[in-house]
């Protein structure tokens, strides 16, 4: 088979996109379980339910996708301060919450679900807007907007928790709490509070991924589910709470998949996409960029 | 030489199940059995890693279905007996999980939890592209409508399975309370300590991953025969992995008899809503119960009964 | 004193909660003079096929309703009994099991999709209970069980009828080469297998032939990779997710292709239509009912507006012209089965069942010999037309033309599928 550059470049250039998508949905989870060690499998229902909450004022309000996801964040803030308070009272202030955390996350991963199913019941969901279905052309390459405006949105929301985390004060302090409690309790940072900002932080990135993830194609409300092993495989591969190696881990996921499925046969991405996984874990179990264990 | 109370218990429920099969006229009762003993066995084995080891599983649906597929895959082959498939199944599955358990040597915590996540998700696209077993459209197992010494099929899956299970539940228990048990615990509470006292850790977490594996196996052999019709979605249902954590956290994991609580309660409420309360309370019930028990009971009910003992005994 | 009230209703619910949760199955309709037929199913009313589940029961439930308003059957009153299998086929055996020795029901019917009915057969076989089952692709090829009788109008060979006539559209415009895709699932493989042995017994070159994984996030390079190949036809086996990805991504790339569509789950759901909206034009897709004058069978309308006003706010399809008219069907072969029979005997019923054409809100059906329709009345109709935004032109003529099967023709095709 003779390579069409035209082929190749396209499909480099879907699984970039595609990429940066992956990165907005596995954020979140990049900071709650990749720094502060809790297990969240939730995460996915959260963003769907973001997504649900963003077709309700895309709908109701015709507000673009992208922007309700932004209004969303704040809401989503709070509910992830909430829930990280009952975490920690149930669990981390015990010492047991690896186990119980995940049987926790869980259970709340069907509440979620379920109150989604009683409140819009199960069938599809979308959103509209005016640029998906259009592409730019350059060249060879064709770019869906529909995935072009996830990317960007991703690519700057991964650009903004990168910049929060290393230039604020607030920031730096999250990334000590994962490394560090002790000497984050001599500066006179209360450790608790912290997390509980950091924790509130990856719930709220839910809200904006849950605004790409329905721009993308439509959601009910278990779709959750089908993420969750890749969300985790990127967080695991970039290094756990590495925020550039979440951004580069996903993006090499997305051109695994695109590439795999050009060249292949798309029934082989996830066998390749978890295979890079595993032999990841087996040869540099802290992932990409990870810390030191 | 004297015998334990538990065998003579286990002897005893053995020969009750079967006579209860011969006598009862409910066939439902077989089904949800069958159902609760499945969820029951793969419970027990989770927790002789999860548990005794502290080591997470999370592909526990894997295990599951390459004993199921390994079951379809020799059915087709050559007609084998049933008995001979899950024997085949347990050491298919018990020879990935002695693959998984070096895997331990390099990973630890929740590393190791994705890795076996990975594992099972990596299993579903290889057996959903291999045609011989059915690929992604599923395979079909016409059950004999007749068998020898039993009224019906189901009834005898119902006393395999539950012959299946008092095994799988006296293998915990030998794990648990023997020598074996001591070292996994040492584990659990911190490896690199265990190590330097002496403990042969690596060997005792190849034991109870091999063994973990080979009775997951062995749990999803006969699952083909009592769905009759089975793909890749349904044998890696993410249930699957969910109870067979649930269930030992609901019950206690500390010890042996822990996740048969958990499963027999949790399972048994499980079967009960599902032919009472239909459709979305079901996961809502399960999902509540969930976070309710490992929020308030931390010990799991074993933990809260030993509570409750211990401050009777204080007054 | 509204407070009181209140309290009082809020107990009352509470009260009745807990009965619910003790002991009753969720019943319809309570005895109206003798003892009910009970008519037992399980339904896939959450999970996967949640949202046609719970389509199909709302019509179900039009049927008891509608039956029990002409004095029943037999003279008794009709009450469906159900459980939820959450599209889990463990659950499926205990459910059937439940239905036909707990709850001694009468007649028994299936659940929705092919992997919460096949475990159902043999429980249902060792009963001889007559079976019919709402949409299962062909199951019954396996168990051989002459009292199974499938209410999807598939055809004998239900497989390669499915596509049939997709295929005979390809040959009228002399087509030449095809591009099979199909997700990694069930249905979507089993279509695609159909739509295979169709393009080689037409002889037609088979360029691309791939299967894609049913999470599949973005569909763009897969449909450059059959792009690259040329086809002149590509048949998509896929499940709602995948079908809103491929048209998406086809529009953004204008697919070169003259015939585009085939097995895609999903464009009958009006949501997803809605949402696609112009950019299904041209596509031709397989369908089971359309609002189309050739369609309108004795009845289907009436049951439309049942439907629409019992669906509205219920979080289901708003229109319900895919499923719910067959789900209703299914329920009308075996009610008239048992009153011109006069009888509750299951082998009475299957050989009336057999023997007859039915007239239903879908048509007149007739089956054949392995239980499936005697002949195919898979449609495939082509999107024209359509509106951005729109939820009303699906309920007119004239969006979703039927181009085959030649007896319920009300169009020709617009060819090739994008000028």
């Amino acid at each position: 088979m003779s390579i069409d550059p035209s082929l190749l470049m396209n499909a480099v250039a879907a699984g970039i996109l595609l990429g940066g998508f992956y990165a907005a949905v596995a954020l979140g989870l990049s900071i709650t379980f990749g720094q502060l060690d809790v297990v969240n499998i939730a995460h996915p229902a959260f963003i769907v339910a973001g997504s649900y909450l963003v077709f309700a004022l895309n709908g109701g309000f015709g507000l673009d996708p992208v922007l309700a996801g932004i209004i969303l964040m704040p809401v989503f803030f709070v509910v992830g301060v909430l829930v990280y308070r009952v975490y920690y009272a149930a669990f981390e202030r015990t010492g047991r919450e690896s186990l119980a955390g995940l049987a926790f996350f869980f259970g709340l991963m069907f509440i979620i679900e379920v109150l989604f199913i009683l409140a819009y019941g199960v069938d599809y969901r979308l959103v509209e807007t005016d640029y998906i279905g259009k592409q730019i052309e350059i060249g060879l390459l064709g770019i869906p907007w529909r995935m072009l405006v996830p990317f960007c949105a991703a690519v700057v929301m991964t650009g903004g928790v990168y910049l929060f985390l290393s230039k604020t004060f607030l920031g730096r302090a999250i990334l000590a709490v994962s490394q560090d409690r002790l000497a984050l309790q001599l500066m006179g940072a209360d450790p608790i509070k912290i997390k509980q900002i950091a924790f509130g932080l990856g719930i709220a990135t839910a809200a904006l991924a849950g605004a790409l993830l329905i721009m993308i194609g439509p959601v009910e409300p278990t779709i959750g589910r089908l993420y969750i092993g890749r969300i985790f495989a990127i967080v695991v591969l970039g290094g756990m709470g590495s925020i550039p190696g979440t951004l580069i881990a996903a993006i090499i996921l997305g051109l695994a998949e695109s590439l795999v499925a050009t060249y292949i046969g798309p029934s082989w991405a996830p066998t390749v996409a978890f295979g890079i996984l595993l032999l990841t874990l087996a040869f540099r179990p802290s992932g990409l960029l990870g810390r030191q264990a | 030489m004297k015998i334990s109370p538990f065998w003579i218990i286990t002897v005893l429920i053995l020969i009750g199940g079967y006579l209860f099969a011969e006598w009862a006229e409910n066939q439902f009762l077989f089904f949800a059995g069958y159902v609760v003993l499945q969820s029951l066995i793969m419970a027990v084995a989770w927790n002789i890693l999860g548990g005794f080891t502290g080591y997470v599983n999370f592909g526990s649906a894997g295990f599951f279905a390459v004993g199921a597929y390994t079951a379809i895959a020799l059915h087709q082959f050559l007609e084998a007996p049933l008995i001979v498939l899950i024997i085949i199944a347990g050491v298919v599955c018990g020879l990935i999980g002695l693959g998984t358990g070096y895997l331990t040597l390099r990973l630890r915590g929740v590393y190791f939890a994705i890795a076996t996540l990975a594992m099972a998700i990596v299993f579903e696209s290889l057996i959903t592209n291999w045609e011989y077993v059915g690929g992604s459209t599923g395979a079909y197992v016409i059950t004999p409508t007749e068998v020898a010494f039993f009224d019906s099929y189901i009834e005898m899956l119902f006393v395999l399975m539950l012959f299946l299970a008092l095994v799988s539940v006296a293998v915990s228990r030998y794990l648990s309370i023997s020598r074996i048990g001591q070292g996994l615990a040492a584990i659990r509470d911190d490896e690199t300590a265990a190590e330097c006292m002496g403990v042969p850790t690596l060997r005792l977490k190849l034991i109870s991953t091999t063994v973990m594996g080979a009775m997951m196996g062995v749990c999803g052999a006969p699952f083909p025969f009592f769905v009759t019709y089975i793909n890749p979605l349904s044998a890696f249902d993410l249930l699957i992995a969910v109870n067979s954590i649930a269930m030992p956290m609901i019950g206690g994991t500390a010890v042996w008899f822990g996740p048969v609580i958990g499963a027999l309660l949790l399972g048994t409420i499980q079967q009960i809503i599902t032919v009472t309360v239909s459709s979305e309370l079901n996961i809502l019930i399960v999902g509540v119960v969930l976070v309710l028990f490992v929020a308030l009971a931390p010990r799991g009910i074993v933990g809260l009964v030993q509570d409750v003992m211990k401050k009777r005994r204080g007054k | 004193m509204t407070s009181l009230f209140r309290i009082q209703r809020r107990l009352l619910l509470a009260l009745g909660l807990a009965a619910a949760l003790l002991v009753t199955p969720l019943t319809q309709a309570q005895a109206q003079s003798g003892d009910p037929i009970k008519i037992g199913f399980s339904m896939a009313l959450t999970g996967p096929l949640g949202a046609g589940g719970k389509s199909a029961l709302i019509a179900m439930q039009i049927w008891e309703k509608d039956t029990n308003a002409k004095g029943g059957l037999l003279g008794r009153p009709v009450q469906l009994v159900y459980y939820d299998d959450s599209t889990a086929p463990a659950k499926v055996p205990g459910i059937y099991t439940k239905l036909l020795n707990v709850d001694k029901v009468d007649l028994v019917v299936s659940s929705y999709g092919t992997d919460v009915i096949a475990p159902a057969m043999p429980i249902i076989m060792r009963s001889g209970k007559v079976f019919i089952s709402l949409f299962g692709l062909d199951v019954n090829s396996k168990f051989k069980y002459n009292r199974y009788f499938g209410i999807m109008p598939a055809g004998p060979d239900p497989a390669v009828d499915w596509s049939r006539g997709f295929f005979d559209l390809a040959k009228e415009k002399g087509l030449k080469t095809v591009a099979l895709a199909g997700a990694d699932a069930e249905f979507a493989q089993n279509a695609v297998k159909g739509a295979r042995k169709n393009a080689q017994n037409d002889g037609l070159d088979i360029v691309y032939d791939k299967s894609f994984p049913p999470s599949t996030a973005d569909f763009t390079p897969i449909l450059r990779a059959i792009q690259s190949t040329n086809p002149d036809i590509i048949y998509f086996g896929s499940y709602p997710p995948n079908s809103v990805g491929i048209i998406k991504a086809a529009n953004e790339l204008g697919l070169k292709a003259k015939l585009v569509g085939g097995g895609m789950v999903g464009l009958q759901f009006a949501s997803i239509m809605k949402n696609l909206g112009p950019g299904l034009n041209g596509i031709v897709n397989y369908d089971f009912w359309v609002p189309e004058p050739t369609l309108k069978f004795e009845g289907v309308e009436e049951f439309l507006g049942k439907y629409q006003a019992a669906a509205a706010g219920q979080g289901v399809d708003p229109l319900g012209h895919y499923l719910p008219p067959y789900a209703y069907a299914y329920l009308q072969v075996l009610g008239q089965a048992v009153e011109t029979t006069k009888s509750l005997d299951d082998a009475k019923l299957a050989e009336y069942i057999h023997a007859t054409t039915f007239n239903t809100v879908v048509g007149p059906v007739k089956f054949g010999a392995n239980g499936e329709w005697a002949q195919s009345r898979a449609l495939m109709v082509q999107f024209r037309g359509v509106q951005p935004n729109d939820l009303d032109q699906f309920s007119k003529s004239g969006t979703r033309v039927v181009l085959k099967p030649d007896s319920v023709k009300s169009g020709t095709i617009a060819f090739p599928y994008k000028q």
